[in-house]
């Protein structure tokens, strides 16, 4: 037992590291060192600067554009990208859709959608949630019925994030009414081009555009796109809920914001001397950074017994990932907030984007702290909420 | 990077597991706590027979040369069985000073008896008012034509009262809290002058109060360079609290088990109470701290062989912390989903609470690690400007 990395593995972080440094754009690392919301060409040009370097997908199998990369190395990949600071590759696409093409496609499927997965010529977004159908998603009711060799999709979904950038959606959608919930249930991949497909926005509570309303009036989908077998989309789904399970703490996320609230903290004065020089928040700090350490620590647990364990049994300590990782991921904004005092209550969306020509009220990376705090609530509530990942923890792993 | 134990591992693991599964159920534990010295003299010889009580000692000394891994293996083990025996202090921080600060000939006389279990040893350091404070030692040691005299008193001393040798620690110079001038000593227990008042503990262990009044003792019992001590003093605690964090971790393995098995049989309203949501959310969150506890338990194993002493606390510290906590929530949460009978003496789970709650103040409590911790300027470093 070793919990240091090998010299190998320390070698290969080097070698990350040094990339991420060398072919990242500076204004994007600037944009992601003060928090500031990346634009789609932000987001696409470095997926692409990843894909040409062979990382966009290295979790992948090879022959789809995958590394041969021990757990262990995806691990420090993530870890290190996080600690650039620089940007996931668009999860819809590496780590929810991909992943589920790779294992229920067609040939066809995989060369038509995979390359442009990765290469983030596709932008998907996720249609799952609908406004009677959130935490219980199986009673989800938009429905599609084949009609020769299209579908006919109506209903609507909701909280479909980044609809307004996406390309594609990879939508659950009913195909058999009769049968009980998650067994009638399919996974189809539409065109957001289509003719009665509709997006509105929904604002969200930093003031921004995340969220999206997706209505669907007879919207024809080829039945081409369909994945997998008809009525089968619930099992597809609920492959992503256990594949991936590394990502979901952002670990080197929430240190990145723990090393930035330190750095800024020691230019804040309170009274005589600086904020990161007071005992109460050091100590505040040091509760959150043992429990981040702690959460480390049980994700290299997870990520190295994966390799012991058959591929369908879930390690009891990867239930801790997603609760705690949001736990903490909001944890660390909150310190942030603090840091920025009453400055982070100035409302300065362009200075957010990054596009503003005057100077912002109050140092510039507080601009961002409030977005950044309120937004990330919204960590604990998708993907399934902690309350959700409780049941499911409960039900799978206690046994209750 | 590899979570993985060595064969020899494995094996430790196995053995210790089935003897506590085998002789250390609910029932058994009630009757060695009966016995005079408050824990069973026949498990005693069952580690030495196993090999535990030289466990960390060189061969020569009768030991198998483990290191912190096979320490957490043991003590997660103990942990499980809420064992009564006087293992960390004598062999973890008895001995393990010996073997840190002892000469040669102090190692050969001490560490094989430890090994053999035919010698039983304390760490009395600790003093009224010294509040989790290493460095703050009263006891004075002076000089005198034929070796030293002691004069001081000793608090809380873990397993003080069946002790054959005490490791005294007195101050040769300086003021009170003072990081210099503190010495070790071998005290044989029954020398003239030493004064033990030994009681039970809200956990079924036992400590002692030990007054020393006029202890004479030769130049050769002090252990190490007098006036040295501190750094050994610091480096065994360490081990010592990785040991406890270990020995918690099983403890919580064992609570967790308990109390998930409770309510899946304990029904009300005509069914399980485990199908009830409150307290599923309850029972997975008493796992979520259990995982993060055992992973800082392998943190701190794995950080006791750090070079750098600071390094090395700054770890143990934000081990203990999180050990501390999640002994607390998982203590009290367990006594609660059980009602009325977590809070009996004729069952189980209250005894894991109360030995999470002891922890709590062994070698400084949460606050004080945390405050350690902060001071010290945390584990993650700001980002450069």
């Amino acid at each position: 037992m070793d919990l240091r990395f090998t010299p190998e593995e320390l070698a290969f972080r080097d070698e990350v590291r040094a990339f991420f440094r060398e072919a990242q754009p500076a204004s994007i690392r600037r944009k992601m060192e003060l928090g500031q919301r990346l634009s789609r060409d932000d987001i696409v040009t470095w997926q692409r600067i990843l894909n040409a370097r062979g990382w966009a997908v290295p979790h992948w199998p090879l022959e789809w554009g995958g590394t041969d990369w021990s757990p262990v190395q995806n691990y420090i990949f993530k870890e290190e990208m996080q600690l650039a600071p620089a940007p996931d590759p668009l999860g819809f696409n590496v780590s929810m859709v991909g992943p589920v093409i790779i294992a229920f496609g067609t040939e066809a499927q995989k060369r038509r959608f995979l390359p442009k997965l990765a290469n983030l010529d596709y932008w998907f977004c996720q249609g799952f949630s609908e406004p009677g159908a959130g935490s219980d998603l199986a009673s989800l009711r938009t429905s599609a019925r084949l009609d020769g060799d299209h579908y006919v999709v109506n209903g609507q979904k909701i909280w479909t994030s980044r609809a307004h950038l996406a390309d594609w959606m990879f939508c659950l959608v009913r195909t058999d009414a009769g049968a009980k919930l998650q067994r009638g249930i399919s996974y189809l991949l539409i065109d957001m081009k289509t003719a009665g497909l509709t997006v509105r926005p929904i604002p969200t509570i930093d003031g921004e555009h995340h969220f999206n309303e997706v209505f669907f009036d007879d919207v024809r989908v080829p039945a081409e796109n369909l994945i997998g077998e008809e009525n089968k989309g619930w099992t597809y789904a609920k492959y992503l809920l256990g594949n991936e399970r590394t990502g979901i703490a952002r670990v080197g996320a929430s240190k990145y914001r723990i090393q930035r609230a330190k750095q800024l903290a020691a230019t804040v004065m309170v009274g005589d001397r600086a904020l990161a020089d007071t005992e109460r928040f050091r100590e505040k700090v040091a509760a959150i950074e043992v429990e981040l350490k702690a959460l480390e620590i049980t994700q290299m647990r997870v990520v190295s017994n994966a390799r012991n364990l058959p591929p369908a049994v879930q390690d009891p300590a990867s239930s801790v990932l997603k609760i705690k990782g949001t736990e903490l991921q909001q944890a660390a904004t909150e310190i942030l907030m603090e840091v920025a005092g009453a400055h982070a209550m100035a409302l300065q969306s362009e200075h957010l984007w990054g596009t503003a020509s005057d100077a912002p009220v109050g140092p510039e990376w507080s601009a961002t702290v409030a977005p950044d705090y309120f937004y990330t609530r919204a960590a604990s509530i998708y993907g399934g909420s902690n309350e959700i990942q409780r049941n499911v923890v409960a039900k799978r792993i206690l046994g209750l | 990077m590899d979570f993985d134990f060595s064969a020899e591992q494995r094996m430790l693991k196995e053995s210790v597991e089935r003897l506590i599964a085998e002789r250390y159920d609910f029932d058994q534990r009630k009757q060695y706590m009966r016995e005079p010295a408050g824990f069973s003299r026949a498990m005693w010889a069952q580690y030495a027979e196993l090999g535990l009580l030289g466990l960390p000692f060189a061969e020569k000394y009768g030991g198998s040369g483990g290191g912190g891994i096979e320490a957490m293996i043991v003590m997660e083990a103990f942990g499980r069985g809420l064992t009564l025996e006087p293992y960390l202090a004598t062999v973890v921080l008895g001995g393990g000073l010996v073997a840190l600060a002892g000469s040669e000939a102090q190692r050969a006389a001490i560490l094989p008896r430890i090994a053999d279990g035919s010698l039983l040893l304390a760490f009395a350091h600790g003093e009224p008012q010294a509040r989790y404070d290493l460095a703050d030692v009263a006891t004075t040691a002076r000089r005198d034509a034929d070796g030293w005299i002691i004069e001081g008193s000793k608090s809380f001393v873990a397993h003080g009262d069946s002790a054959d040798k005490l490791i005294v620690s007195a101050r040769i110079d300086g003021q009170r809290r003072d990081a210099r001038g503190i010495a070790l000593f071998i005290v044989d227990a029954a020398a003239e002058g030493v004064q033990r008042r030994g009681y039970p503990t809200q956990d079924g262990l036992r400590a002692a109060e030990i007054r020393l009044s006029n202890v004479k003792l030769r130049s050769s019992d002090a252990l190490g360079e007098p006036g040295k001590a501190l750094p050994s003093i610091q480096q065994v605690s360490d081990r010592a609290l990785a040991a406890i964090a270990a020995e918690a971790v099983g403890a919580m393995t064992a609570a967790h088990e308990i109390t998930v098995e409770y309510l899946k049989t304990r029904k009300q309203f005509g069914v399980a109470i485990g199908t009830f949501q409150a307290l599923q959310h309850r029972a997975v969150d008493i796992l979520v701290n259990l995982e993060q506890a055992r992973s800082m338990a392998l943190y701190a194993t794995m950080m006791l062989d750090e070079a750098d002493p600071a390094e090395r606390a700054k770890a143990i510290s934000a081990a203990t912390v999180q050990i501390r906590r999640s002994g607390k929530f998982i203590g009290q949460q367990a006594v609660q989903l059980h009602g009325g009978i977590g809070m009996t003496l004729e069952y189980k789970i209250g005894h894991y609470f109360k030995r999470f709650t002891a922890m709590e103040s062994t070698l400084g409590d949460t606050d004080h690690h945390l405050a350690a911790l902060a001071r010290a300027g945390g584990l993650i470093a700001a980002n450069a400007s």
